[in-house]
């Protein structure tokens, strides 16, 4: 079932590696949360909020505790199980992404050697869409089921925007993936020690990062849920913890798609100058530069407005695919020619 | 006969830019954007911090009411008041939140300079819209409106001023605008 793996570990020591890779991306989701509000505020030159805890430390937690306590419930039109169901997918698909992301070669510890990552499959990228694809019914199958207009409305437009803008995304990627030679994101990252693909694919990383902003459902494309004119889109008609599953998968894509653009454009757990720190150094480096994206983020959702829906549409089909397309056509014989 | 045509103001526009050209200038104005709320990012909030941090009030914001004495400073005994329980200041009150009930001084009993003194004085700041015609009303200047705000409680009868609790001396909770501030 599963593709060509690049390294295989013990069987205890990939449970152990998917517990700490699940802990790790918790503990990271409430400080994107808080980090975002905090960030924002800063934006709009207020301080974001600073009541719970040291400087507001403690906010993630309270918002947690306060939906988690909350009561289930459901419209009377929902689908029960279809409305229960629907956040799981979302949560299970934006975690099962975050396996992929590498934070690091092959290391030994204790003597054993492990891979710094979920998985290192041979399809790397494709797995990332699968998932990303599979992640789009928890957003239409919630705005479905919950049985009123206006999550209808945004399940509606998110599944048209996600089937739109992962195509632009795909082809984004298809010319790192000829330069790399190999669709592993480790042999990827491995592939960039001379130099950076965000330097020779530099139009590519524009598309990828512009097609993210859809596909994670950021600003200026959130328009799943436009809270101006559909309340709050597919998630309207949750509250308590399903609204906290969705939220969590927000956060969660914006970190995974971060990782892959820290992967795959920016030499992952590399760094500039021929600098060789040692391996324990290397997660720290690409969390480090997982944050600059998150932080791009956050600054492009304090800046730019929502666009209307048929300009995303026409924006993702009529400019962003023919250029990615002709990124990945330029890529492919410029690949031909030198080799 | 009107001719619509001659009415109509033809707008003038620059041509439109081209397909490369508005590319570049969506992506250069993005930039700028990018860099405008980068420039707040730097700065320092401008937030308030309300309960910690007081912005102050004016001399002459209408707070808290207070009732005032004569200024003998004479600490043995308390001085006079300066209400003599004339009820102008209930008579001028928009919102009708001021009661006065008026008694005679005796000279075993007195308590304010005039031949009468406000036994009850109530002030319902519940109904209070501070708009100050009290004090303009009053001919001693015995009411005069405060610069406190803060007054917000659990109760709707606590919110009724006794003559005692407006002739205290009010905590100093805000603070005062000074000169040129």
């Amino acid at each position: 079932m599963i593709a060509l793996v690049g390294f295989y570990e013990a069987w205890w020591i990939q449970i152990l590696k998917a517990i700490v890779i699940f802990a790790v991306g918790l503990q990271l989701v409430p400080i994107v949360l808080l980090a975002e509000r905090k960030l924002l505020g800063r934006f709009q030159a207020r301080y974001g909020p600073n009541r719970v805890g040291p400087y507001g430390a403690l906010q993630p937690l309270a918002d947690i505790l306060k939906l988690l306590t909350k009561e289930q419930f459901r419209p009377t039109s929902s689908i029960g199980f279809l409305f229960a169901f629907a956040p799981l997918i979302s949560i299970v698909t934006a975690v099962a992404a975050f396996a992929i992301i590498p934070f690091g070669n092959v290391q030994k510890i204790f003597g054993t050697p492990v891979g710094l990552y979920g998985v290192d499959v041979s399809i790397g990228p494709l797995y990332l869409f699968a998932f990303g694809a599979i992640a789009f019914y928890g957003i239409m199958l919630g705005g479905w089921a919950s049985g009123s207009k206006y999550s209808f409305l945004g399940a509606m437009r998110g599944a048209a925007q996600l089937i739109s803008y992962e195509v632009s995304q795909g082809l984004a990627l298809l010319g790192v993936i000829f330069t790399a030679q190999t669709l592993s994101l480790t042999g990827i990252v491995t592939a960039q020690k001379g130099m950076w693909y965000i330097v020779p694919q530099f139009f590519g990383f524009l598309i990828f990062l512009t097609a993210s902003f859809a596909e994670t459902n950021r600003a200026p494309f959130d328009l799943t849920e436009a809270d101006a004119e559909l309340v709050g889109g597919y998630n309207t008609e949750y509250g308590g913890g399903r609204f906290a599953s969705y939220y969590f998968a927000e956060y969660l894509n914006i970190l995974v798609v971060s990782g892959i653009v820290t992967t795959v454009f920016l030499g992952g757990w590399l760094l500039p100058f021929g600098i060789h720190p040692p391996g324990w150094v290397d997660p720290f480096v690409v969390l480090f530069k997982m944050s600059l994206f998150t932080f791009l983020f956050i600054w492009v959702r304090a800046t730019l407005p929502r666009l209307r829906y048929d300009q995303l549409m026409s924006f993702g089909w009529k400019i962003l695919l023919p250029l990615a397309t002709l990124n990945a056509l330029v890529t492919a014989v410029l690949v031909v020619v030198t080799h | 006969m009107w001719n619509p045509d001659e009415h109509v103001i033809v707008v003038q526009r620059t041509p439109a830019p081209g397909a490369a050209r508005s590319a570049w200038r969506t992506f250069r104005e993005t930039l700028r954007g990018l860099m405008t709320t980068f420039g707040r990012f730097t700065e320092h909030p401008v937030t308030v911090q309300y309960p910690e941090e007081k912005t102050p009030v004016y001399p002459r914001f209408r707070g808290r009411h207070k009732l005032h004495r004569f200024d003998d400073s004479d600490p043995t005994h308390p001085s006079l008041e300066k209400c003599v329980g004339c009820s102008l200041c209930a008579a001028a009150c928009p919102a009708d939140c001021i009661r006065v009930v008026a008694a005679e001084n005796t000279p075993e009993n007195r308590v304010s300079a005039g031949e009468r003194y406000a036994a009850v004085y109530e002030i319902n700041l519940s109904r209070c819209i501070f708009c100050g015609y009290c004090e303009v009303a009053c001919p001693f200047d015995a009411i005069t409106m405060g610069h406190d705000y803060e007054l917000s409680d659990y109760d709707r009868t606590d919110l009724i001023f006794t003559k005692e609790m407006l002739l205290a001396e009010p905590l100093e909770r805000t603070p005062l605008r000074n000169e040129g501030e």
